[in-house]
């Protein structure tokens, strides 16, 4: 375990200190370079606040006025069979659907469980490992026009399905 | 999707708590969230540029025709019908590399772009391709080598250790990246 724990934290500060030096040997203007696109960075994270603040809202009222917790309560007995934890079958549903209402159900199971424990770590490799599947195949069929996409959605969501079985094994063996 | 799902997120929860009296918890639950996104943005915000200036730093190198190199046997392996076209396996591999180093925003157009160039090569116009399935399911695997978001997040909620996820990232990353593109190949 220190051992993973060593590979994680290594990783951010290994691969910044890596192009720092390759930028500096191909002699970049290292610094301006950062400058450009860290300036990028402030028009996205500006760009998705609103759609934050409107789901954070909508995902805490379904959280507070006791939504969630009946939703959980009853899809609970069918989740045990599998010994999938019915607090992530929100996540679950959101993940592939929208990145940011995934974005805030996430948020909102770390805050309620703490991030270190084992569902904050689940929900953060559930995050980390997925992606907005169907907004991926919508922006990239339409662009080619193509409506006959055959089984993609079903191959696509399938793979979604086994991604977050994967994310809630590995954190099962590695706690 | 959005105009759908955030309405009825707000019309169950609101009618179920005038219902169930937890009006109280639904106003403080109100305020919190709005704090709780402006936490997360703040925490979005210094990851995203950090990463976004290194990555740019990335981008002006010669990194990432040397990764394209690297890829290269990968992307044999993944498109055989794209043998010898090697303009598109190029325009896969840029759009992997950007996958890869997070930058989801470079990803996209040259994504389309990919697609746009096997659709030239596609006989049935109206129809996906084998090529293009396997590219638009490999886009929907997020095969990025640090989360910043998930990092952001966790930085936003005071973890102890923000970055421990990465390497349980890594290891669901790929052994799902390889079922999904293994599942495609079965069912063709």
């Amino acid at each position: 375990m220190e051992a993973i724990r060593f590979i994680s934290n290594l990783a951010m500060p290994m691969i910044i200190l890596l192009i720092v030096i390759y930028g500096l040997k191909e002699k970049n203007k290292v610094f301006d370079t950062f400058l450009e696109g860290a300036k990028e960075g402030i028009e996205t994270t500006l760009s998705i606040f609103p759609t934050l603040i409107g789901l954070f809202v909508a995902i805490g009222a379904l959280r507070s006025s006791g939504v969630l917790e009946l939703i959980i309560h009853v899809i609970n007995p069918i989740l045990n069979v599998i010994h999938f934890p019915s607090e992530l079958m929100p996540l679950a549903m959101l993940r592939p659907i929208s990145g940011s209402s995934s974005i805030a159900v996430a948020t909102d199971i770390m805050k309620n469980h703490g991030t270190d424990s084992l569902l904050g770590m689940m929900a953060s490799t559930i995050m980390g490992s997925t992606e907005t599947t169907l907004y991926t195949i919508a922006i990239y069929t339409s662009c080619v026009k193509i409506k006959k996409t055959r089984y993609i959605l079903l191959a696509a969501l399938a793979a979604d399905v086994i991604g977050i079985l994967i994310s809630v094994i590995i954190c099962r063996i590695m706690s | 999707m959005l105009n759908i799902v955030w309405p009825i997120f707000i019309i169950i929860s609101f009618s179920f708590a005038i219902f169930s009296g937890n009006l109280e918890k639904l106003n403080s639950s109100i305020f919190e969230s709005t704090s709780d996104a402006i936490n997360l943005s703040l925490s979005l915000l210094g990851t995203i540029c950090l990463w976004n200036g290194i990555m740019q730093i990335a981008n002006s190198t010669s990194v990432v025709e040397k990764l394209t190199k690297i890829l290269k046997p990968i992307i044999r392996f993944l498109f055989p019908e794209l043998r010898n076209n090697s303009k598109i396996e190029k325009e896969i591999s840029m759009n992997m590399i950007a996958n890869i180093l997070g930058l989801g925003n470079a990803a996209t157009p040259l994504g389309l772009k990919a697609m746009k160039s096997m659709q030239t090569e596609n006989k049935k116009k109206d129809v996906l391709t084998n090529s293009m399935m396997m590219f638009i399911v490999l886009n929907t695997a997020s095969i990025q080598i640090i989360p910043t978001t998930v990092i952001a997040i966790r930085n936003s909620l005071g973890s102890e250790n923000p970055t421990s996820i990465v390497f349980p990232v890594w290891i669901a990353t790929i052994s799902a990246a390889i079922v999904r593109s293994n599942a495609y190949k079965g069912l063709n």
